[in-house]
C-alpha cells in the first residue's frame, strides 16, 4: 500500500535535485540505487506483512478458544522466549554383577559414578543452557543423587570472539580424548570404557580455562589448550593441570565421516586417594602425590548411507590412553585387617601404564541399535620404592572386558538398553554382568556432538 | 627457545598462505533449496555450498567435523529456521568460533522469519511427536514463499556485501520476473490437482498441497518424526478405504516402504516427490524442482 508512495517519494527527491544534464552512467547509478531501496523496503514490508499475519492468526486462535488460549499460548512463548533451554535426564538401571567394579593394578584417579547392584537410580541430570547476551553462552549440568547435588559442569563460553576462537571458563569436562566430553546419558554403553575408568576417573573435568581455535582450512582442524586446578586432586595456588589437544576430521564421500585426535594432559596430584591389594591380599588405602602425564589418541568413524543416519548408521570409536606417574606414595596402616602395610609406609612410586578400547554401534532400524565393545588394560611397569618391598607389588594380570548391548529408542527422547558383559578387570574374578537401563530426557532437544 | 619461535612463525606464515584471498562471499546454506536461491541472487559474487543434500533428512543431521570447518569460514548462513535445524545447527555455530554467523547477527539468515508458517500447534507437548512450536518449517514447497524469501535474502546479501548491493538487487528483480512467469505456468498446469485428496508420509508436503489446493488430510506417520508401524498403517488403510485418496506421496529422503505398503492395498499410486534441489536429475535448480513436482503429480493423476 505504501510501496507506490515510497517510490514516488524517492523519484520526487531525485527530480528535486538541481536540473542539469544527467549522464547515462549517473542514470544507471540512480536506477540501481532505487532498485536497492525498493528491494530493501520490499523485504521490510514482507517481514511486516508476515508479522501482521502471524499476529492476526494468533489473535484469531485466541478469540476462538477464549478459555484455552491463555494456557495454550504459554508454552509457545516459553519455547522461544528468554528462558534457558532446560533438560532433565531420568536414568535408572537394574545391574546384576558379582564384583564391585574394582580394577586390579591401577591407582584410581578421581571418583567413579558406579551405582550399586540391583535396582538403582543413576544420577538424575539437570542441564540448563542459554545465550547470555551477544557475547557469551552459559551452561550448567547438575548430577542429582540422594542427599547430594554435584556440579558436573558450569561454564561460560564466548560466542563473539571470531577468527575461530572460543574461550570457556568455569567447570567443564576437558576436551581431551573423545569420550571425555560426553555425559553418561550420551554413552553408547551402560558404563564408561575401562581405560577411562581406571586412569581418568570416568571422565576428566576441571575448574579452569579453555581456549579453542578452529583453523580456517577446508578440512576440520582444531587446537585447544586448558589450564586448571586439576579437578579435586590438588589444592594449591599454582596451577594443577595443563592440557593440549588437536583434532582433525573430514568427510569421505557422502556416506563416511571421521575425526581423529591427539591429547596431552599433565596433572599434579596432592594426596590422591586410592587403594591397592597388598602382598597379604588385604586392601591398603594409598595416597599419591606427584605428577601424572597422559597421552590419548582417539579415532571416530561414522557411516550413514548418503549421509542420512535416520534409517541405518554405524559408528566406530577407539581410544588409547597412556599414563606415566612419578611421585611419592603412602599407604595407611592396615595391619589390623592383617594387611602388610604395618604402621603406614611412604616411598617412591613410578608407573607407566596404558589401556585401550574399541567399539562399534550399528543402528539397523530407526529405533534399534546393537553394539559391541572390547576393553583391555596393560598394567605396564609399576615400580614401588624399596620401602614397599614385601608390602606392595605389581600384579601379573591383564584386565579385559567384553560388552554387548542392544537398545530400543521409541523416540529421540527415550532409550531402553540391555547390556551383557564379561568383566575380567579384577584379578581372579570372571564377572558375567547383566544391566537393564532406561535413559529418558525431558525438555529441550539435546543436540549432541559428533 | 629460538627454534620454537621460528616454528611458530613458520606455522603462522603457512596458515596465512593457506587462507585464500577474500574474493567471493562465502555462503553456507543449511538446505539445498537455499543454496540454489542464493546462487540465483548472488551469481559469481558468492561461493555457495549446502550443508545437507536432497538425500538427507534436514531434521536428522550430525554436526560433522567437515560442517564445523565450513561454518568456521562462512560469511553467511542461510537456513530455514523454525527449529528445523535445532538438532545440529546450534552446535555448528558454537563450535565454529565464527562470530559472524551467530544468532542475531546479519550473517545468520532464517527464511522462516519472512513468511507466515502453517500448522502452528495450539500447544506443544513431546507426546505429540517431533512438533515444531513455531509452525511447519518445510516452507520452500510453496513457490510464493520462495519469492518472499528471495526479497529478504537479496536485502541481506546487500547488507553484508554492500559493495555489490546493486548486483544483488538487479539479480533479484530478474529472478522475481522469471519466478512469477514460472509460477503462472505451474498454477495453470496444477489446476487439475485442485481438490485432489492425497496421503502424505510426513507433514513436509503440506505447503505444496496448500498451494495447489490438494486435500492432504491423511498422514502415514502416527506423530511427526515417528515411523509408522504395520499396526498403525492398518488404521490408515481403514481410513483411506472410507475416504479414498488419489495418490500416496513421500519425499525423496524418506523410506518408500510405508507408501508402497499402502499403495499395494489401495490401488492408489505411491509417488516419490523430489523434496528439494538435487533430488533428481531434472531438479537441478528451483525451477527444475517445481517443473518436476508438477510433472510427477500430474503423471500420477492420469
Amino acid at each position: 500500500m505504501f510501496k507506490p508512495a515510497l517510490m514516488a517519494a524517492a523519484i520526487a527527491s531525485l527530480f528535486a535535485s538541481p536540473a542539469h544534464a544527467v549522464s547515462d552512467a549517473e542514470w544507471a547509478a540512480m536506477k540501481d540505487e532505487i532498485r536497492q531501496m525498493k528491494a530493501a523496503y520490499e523485504a521490510r514490508i514482507a517481514d511486516l506483512e508476515s508479522r501482521v499475519k502471524s499476529a492476526e492468526a494468533s489473535a484469531q486462535s485466541a478469540e476462538g478458544e477464549a478459555a484455552q488460549a491463555t494456557a495454550a499460548s504459554a508454552p509457545l512463548a516459553a519455547a522461544s522466549g528468554m528462558n534457558p533451554e532446560v533438560s532433565l535426564i531420568l536414568q535408572g538401571r537394574y545391574h546384576n554383577a558379582k564384583g564391585d567394579g574394582h580394577i586390579t593394578g591401577f591407582l584410581p584417579a578421581g571418583h567413579a559414578h558406579g551405582s550399586g547392584k540391583g535396582f538403582s537410580l543413576d544420577h538424575t541430570e539437570l542441564a540448563l543452557g542459554a545465550g547470555i547476551d551477544p557475547y557469551f553462552r552459559g551452561y550448567a549440568n547438575f548430577a542429582i543423587a540422594d542427599g547430594e547435588v554435584e556440579t558436573e559442569e558450569a561454564w561460560v563460553q564466548t560466542t563473539a570472539l571470531g577468527h575461530g576462537f572460543t574461550v570457556k571458563g568455569g567447570r567443564f569436562l576437558s576436551g581431551i580424548g573423545y569420550a571425555n566430553e560426553f555425559h553418561p546419558h550420551a554413552w553408547d554403553f551402560a558404563n564408561q570404557n575401562l581405560a577411562y575408568a581406571a586412569m581418568l576417573g570416568e571422565h576428566y573435568g576441571q575448574d579452569g580455562l579453555q581456549v579453542k581455535w578452529v583453523a580456517p582450512t577446508p578440512m576440520f582442524l582444531e587446537f585447544g589448550a586448558e589450564i586448571g586446578q586439576g579437578a579435586d586432586w590438588s589444592d594449591r595456588n599454582r596451577l594443577g593441570s595443563q592440557a593440549l589437544f588437536a583434532h582433525i576430521g573430514d568427510d569421505l564421500g557422502d556416506s563416511h565421516s571421521w575425526r581423529a585426535g591427539l591429547s596431552y594432559l599433565s596433572v599434579r596430584a596432592d594426596g590422591r586417594e586410592g587403594h591397592w591389594d597388598d602382598d597379604n591380599d588385604a586392601e591398603a588405602e594409598t595416597f599419591f602425590s606427584g605428577k601424572s602425564r597422559y597421552w590419548i589418541a582417539d579415532l571416530v568413524w561414522k557411516w550413514a548411507p548418503d549421509g542420512n543416519p535416520k534409517y541405518r548408521n554405524f559408528k566406530f570409536q577407539a581410544e588409547y590412553v597412556r599414563r606415566s606417574e612419578r611421585g611419592e606414595l603412602e599407604c595407611e596402616d592396615n595391619s589390623g585387617d592383617g594387611g602388610a602395610c604395618a604402621g603406614g609406609i611412604a616411598g617412591d612410586y613410578r608407573a607407566r601404564q596404558s589401556g585401550w578400547y574399541a567399539q562399534g554401534v550399528y543402528q539397523f532400524h530407526p529405533q534399534w541399535r546393537v553394539g559391541y565393545r572390547y576393553d583391555s588394560l596393560n598394567i605396564g611397569s609399576v615400580n614401588f620404592g624399596p620401602e614397599f618391598s614385601g608390602v606392595l607389588s605389581r600384579p601379573d594380570f591383564t584386565p579385559r572386558r567384553h560388552s554387548l548391548m542392544v537398545d530400543y529408542n521409541p523416540s529421540e527422547f527415550s532409550r531402553l538398553r540391555l547390556q551383557l558383559a564379561q568383566d575380567r578387570a579384577e584379578q581372579g574374578l570372571t564377572d558375567n554382568q547383566v544391566t537393564v537401563q532406561y535413559i529418558h530426557s525431558l525438555g529441550a532437544h539435546g543436540a549432541h556432538k559428533f | 627457545m629460538k627454534s620454537i619461535r621460528l616454528f611458530l612463525l613458520a606455522a603462522c606464515a603457512l596458515l596465512l598462505a593457506a587462507t585464500p584471498a577474500r574474493a567471493a562471499l562465502k555462503v553456507l546454506a543449511c538446505e539445498p533449496e537455499w543454496a540454489a536461491l542464493t546462487q540465483e541472487l548472488a551469481g559469481d559474487k558468492a561461493s555457495v555450498s549446502s550443508a545437507t543434500s536432497a538425500k538427507q533428512d534436514p531434521h536428522r543431521i550430525e554436526a560433522r567435523p567437515s560442517l564445523i570447518a565450513r561454518a568456521r569460514n562462512a560469511d553467511l548462513l542461510v537456513c530455514t529456521g523454525a527449529e528445523l535445524e535445532v538438532g545440529w545447527l546450534p552446535l555448528l555455530q558454537r563450535e565454529s568460533g565464527n562470530a559472524r554467523i551467530q544468532a542475531g547477527q546479519p550473517g545468520y539468515f532464517e527464511a522462516a522469519r519472512f513468511v507466515s508458517l502453517i500448522d502452528k500447534p495450539r500447544s506443544v507437548d513431546r507426546s505429540m511427536g517431533d512438533v515444531h512450536a513455531a509452525g511447519n518449517p518445510h516452507l520452500h514447497l510453496d513457490p510464493r514463499n520462495i519469492a518472499r524469501v528471495a526479497d529478504a535474502l537479496a536485502a541481506r546479501l546487500a547488507q553484508i556485501d554492500s559493495a555489490n548491493a546493486g548486483h544483488y538487487a538487479a539479480r533479484n528483480r530478474d529472478f522475481q520476473n522469471r519466478w512469477q512467469q514460472a509460477m503462472a505456468r505451474w498454477q495453470a498446469a496444477g489446476v487439475a490437482l485442485r481438490g485432489v485428496p492425497v496421503a502424505t508420509h510426513h507433514k513436509n508436503l503440506n505447503y505444496l498441497a496448500n498451494w495447489l489446493g490438494m486435500k492432504a488430510d491423511v498422514t502415514l506417520e502416527p506423530k511427526p518424526g515417528v515411523d509408522p508401524s504395520v499396526a498403525y498403517l492398518g488404521e490408515v488403510l481403514a481410513k483411506v478405504r472410507e475416504q479414498p485418496v488419489k495418490m500416496i506421496l513421500h519425499a525423496s529422503y524418506e523410506s518408500p516402504r510405508a507408501s508402497r505398503w499402502l499403495a499395494q492395498r489401495t490401488g492408489a499410486p505411491a509417488v516419490e516427490l523430489p523434496y528439494t534441489v538435487g533430488a533428481s536429475a531434472a531438479a537441478k535448480d528451483l525451477f527444475g524442482l517445481y517443473d518436476e513436482l508438477i510433472d510427477r503429480l500430474l503423471g500420477a493423476l492420469k
